[in-house]
């Protein structure tokens, strides 16, 4: 990695407002809810103004503070468990369209079926797909294997061809024989596994 | 483990909407609040 040998002028903790915007996109990724997001990214900005020895000069901040802002998200759902499961019924009510006549997503289509993913999969989703981080960046991002990330990414686009109902004639490339099966064994193996 | 796919038509809608969803939210303003933050954890560490 370059960037060891020069130490910059700038105090990191400086670097955190450019940031902010990227932190609630990936926040509300991660919680479906804006105002949740957003107490989400205070928490994740007082955790890195603290531990700011902790950052390394010279790499990647935003991963660091997505790391943050993620461990900050499971930490928290684990103490309130019951609530997710509510946010999640009421997210599966509102899907009911299909797609428009062209086969192309409505965006609003799209977001219902997106917040039916599992966490996992919006993140890497997220990471990989609108962020442009690399599978090693997520990886790291998410502390877990390059191919827990690809299974993650590949798991999650299936479930929102699914969730869609893009199985629209002119896109048969995702409905031939081996992608069926990943989406079969997919749909057959536990949400939350991936 | 799931299989790489190769991108589709299909991909290429997923990925152009997940960035729609993506800059939607990156093009907000950031609120108040959040430099309202930095200036207060800033003036703690200065008045240490």
């Amino acid at each position: 990695m370059s960037g060891d040998e020069e130490p910059s002028p700038l105090d990191p903790r400086d670097e955190i407002v450019g940031h902010l915007p990227a932190m609630r996109a990936f926040a509300l990724s991660l919680t479906r809810n804006g105002s949740a997001a957003d107490d989400l990214v205070q928490d994740t900005i007082v955790k890195a103004w603290k531990n700011i020895d902790k950052f390394a000069a010279g790499t990647n901040m935003r991963a660091w503070l997505f790391t943050i802002l993620r461990n900050t998200f499971y930490s928290d759902r684990r103490k309130s468990k019951r609530e997710v499961a509510d946010v999640d019924g009421k997210m599966a009510a509102t899907l009911s369209q299909k797609p428009d006549h062209d086969g192309r997503m409505a965006m609003a289509d799209f977001e219902v079926a997106f917040a039916e993913l599992t966490s996992e999969q919006r993140e890497a989703l997220m990471l990989v797909g609108a962020m442009g981080f690399s599978y090693e960046e997520a990886a790291e991002t998410c502390a877990v294997a390059i191919g827990t990330i690809k299974s993650r990414v590949n798991r999650g686009r299936l479930r929102l061809v699914e969730l869609l109902e893009l199985d629209e004639e002119d896109e048969l490339e995702l409905t031939d024989k081996s992608t069926m099966a990943v989406l079969n064994s997919t749909l057959s193996s536990k949400r939350h596994m991936a | 483990m799931a299989r790489e796919i190769p991108k589709s038509g299909l991909e290429r809608q997923i990925e152009e909407n997940l960035r729609k969803v993506y800059q939607k939210t990156v093009e907000e303003d950031v609120p108040d609040r959040f430099a309202e933050l930095l200036k207060q954890l800033k003036e703690q560490d200065d008045s240490k």
